[in-house]
């Protein structure tokens, strides 16, 4: 009878690492097979979305804030136009001393005239219709109450009938809308995040079940539990990749499209409602993230399997 | 009582349970000498796979000490146990082939977990496949092979690492006398390079053909010694009867 094979001794039994394609083929290759990529990519889009939303909400806001927020309006509401007219240059005559105000401007009749036209219609004049005069000014600084307390006590002397108005003062409505759309946008990302980071967890769990059988034959041939989890994590963080690499692809196209059709708003305000490069990275982070969890998640569950084992 | 000099293993009266379970092995003792042939033998159910279990260290006893190469493994930390196990062979009672590896890779998987080259392991992997009977099966998936080649393809990756002990559940069970003499052969080969041989089996006419194995009978997870002639711990040289007269006693 032929002699058995002699396995030469000259077998390694040091605890090297278990690497390369070998390794790679333990866990079935049929890549995108399971729900997981698809999961990821759905909600990376989502995340992605939402993130994006509220960082340009934030900058909305934050730049109509800038913008608003050191503007005051001086009205003169007298019917009588000589007496009106006097006001206004006698307002003007004062405020140009202070020191704290940047920017003065008399806002031409005509220009009031067409900011009340909505209301009132093109056919009316002066005279029926007394119209305000209107001072815009701009403060170096925050319109604060102080500055304003200040101006109204030199110009009752003046203009008695004159008012000021901080112009954040009646566009407060406007910013506590965005603010609350801001908390809308946080409370949308934190929620999504949670239910990525639970459709992960889970479809990476799921994506190893499969492999339990497989999971506990390496470690009854001697297979270290790091040697196991490190195989396990890096195909579910391949698969994951491919996700997240989708989700961001589709989540940015959306988010440039509906970055486009805000922009043909034309409303002064979303001018500033665009994403810096600051905030491209943290959308960009979003994907990161999704793969980093799934990796996680897959060596946890990979190393509480073998706990259970001796 | 042997303190780890010259054994490979030692037994004292070790208890298994499963869960609450009544116990499944009571009071086993014995001692495995280095280089030695043992078959396991009892009726089904009588607790082979669970002593074996305990061998190849997928369980812990539930009481009593084992010693494994010198060293108690039962206060063993977790993370050192994987080196005991790369020491081993085993042929699982149910192969435990990875479904999604091809014959070659179930036999590779050993080697390359204990980290040995890809250019190391070609030839020896062939060769074992070849000596199984399996080399135009090499690339099979264990689902598209018979019983009793999936049962070549587990003891092919058992042996191939030239283990220091060799744990076989039933390991031929499902192949034909002539394939199961074949493979006791790799088993003796492997035996006479040093590796203690432990094969668990109720086929009495395997104990034939190795005479100079030595049997370990359970019943009911206890050993016994029906032939009265052997006791436990089973000294290499105690006795020179050969396999076929112990084989006809165990019958009786
Ligand atoms: N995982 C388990 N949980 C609970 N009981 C078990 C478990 N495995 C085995 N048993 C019980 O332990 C006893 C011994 O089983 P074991 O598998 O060791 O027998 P065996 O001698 O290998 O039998 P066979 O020759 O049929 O393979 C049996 O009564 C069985 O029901
Ligand atoms: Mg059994």
């Amino acid at each position: 009878m032929k002699k058995p094979p002699v396995i030469s001794r000259a077998i390694n039994r040091g605890l090297a690492p278990f690497r390369g394609a070998p390794a790679q083929e333990l866990v079935p290759q049929a890549r995108l097979a399971g729900p997981m990529p698809w999961v990821i990519a759905i909600m990376v889009v989502l995340t992605v979305v939402a993130t994006a939303a509220g960082l340009a909400l934030t900058n909305l806001a934050g730049g109509a804030r800038a913008e608003l927020a050191g503007g005051a309006t001086v009205q003169i509401i007298e019917a009588e136009p000589k007496e009106r007219n006097r006001q206004a240059e006698a307002a003007l005559d004062v405020l140009v001393e202070f020191p704290e105000v940047e920017g003065l401007r008399r806002v031409p009749p005509e220009e009031v005239a067409a900011l009340l036209e909505p209301w009132l219609g093109t056919g009316f004049n002066g005279e029926a219709v007394p119209i305000p005069a209107l001072i815009d000014l701009r403060f170096r600084g925050d319109a604060t109450p102080d500055k304003l307390r200040r101006l109204r006590a030199a110009l009752s002397d003046v203009a008695p009938d004159a008012r000021i108005d901080a112009q954040s003062s009646w566009l407060r409505p406007v910013f506590s809308a965005i603010a609350s759309l801001q908390w809308l946008a946080l409370a949308l990302v934190v929620l999504l995040s949670l239910t990525s980071a639970a459709a992960v967890f889970l479809a990476a769990r799921s994506a190893l079940g499969n492999n339990r059988e497989t999971i506990e034959i390496v470690h009854l041939l001697g297979g270290t539990d790091q040697q196991i989890a490190r195989v396990f994590q890096r195909s579910v963080g391949f698969d994951a990749s491919l996700g997240a690499a989708a989700g961001l692809l589709l989540g940015m196209v959306a988010v440039l499209v509906l970055g486009q059709q805000f922009a043909q708003l034309d409303s002064g305000m979303v001018a500033n409602g665009g994403l810096g490069w600051l905030d491209w990275l943290a959308v960009a982070m979003v994907p990161l993230a999704a793969v980093a969890l799934a990796m996680a998640t897959a060596r946890l569950t990979v190393l509480f399997a073998l706990r259970k084992m001796l | 009582m042997a303190n780890g000099d010259g054994e490979v293993v030692g037994f004292d009266n070790v208890g298994l349970r499963y869960g609450t379970g009544k116990e499944v092995l009571s009071d086993v003792s014995f001692t495995l000498f280095p280089g030695s042939f043992y078959f396991l033998t009892g009726a089904s159910g009588a607790g082979k796979t669970s002593l074996l279990k305990l061998l190849y260290l997928s369980q812990r006893p539930s009481r009593g000490q084992i010693r494994m190469f010198g060293t108690d493994v039962i206060t063993l930390p977790r993370a050192r146990l994987p080196g005991f196990r790369r020491r081993l062979g085993v042929v699982f009672q149910d192969f435990r082939l990875v479904p999604h590896l091809s014959a070659y890779d179930n036999v590779a998987l050993p080697l390359r977990v204990a980290g040995v080259p890809e250019a190391d392991l070609e030839r020896p992997v062939t060769d074992m496949l070849d000596w199984v009977g399996l080399s135009h099966r090499s690339d099979a998936r264990p689902a598209t092979l018979s019983g009793g080649e999936q049962q070549r393809v587990a003891i092919a990756r058992a042996v191939i690492g030239r283990p220091d002990m060799l744990l076989a559940d039933e390991p031929t069970g499902n192949v034909d006398p002539e394939m199961a003499v074949k493979l006791l052969r790799l088993f003796e080969a492997l035996n006479r390079l040093g590796t203690t041989v432990v094969v668990a089996t109720h086929d009495l006419h395997l104990l034939k053909k190795v005479p100079a194995s030595m049997i370990m009978r359970l019943d009911k997870g206890r050993l016994s010694d029906p032939t009265g002639v052997l006791r436990y711990p089973p000294k290499p040289q105690a006795d020179r009867r050969t396999g076929d007269d112990r084989a006809e006693d165990l019958q009786e």
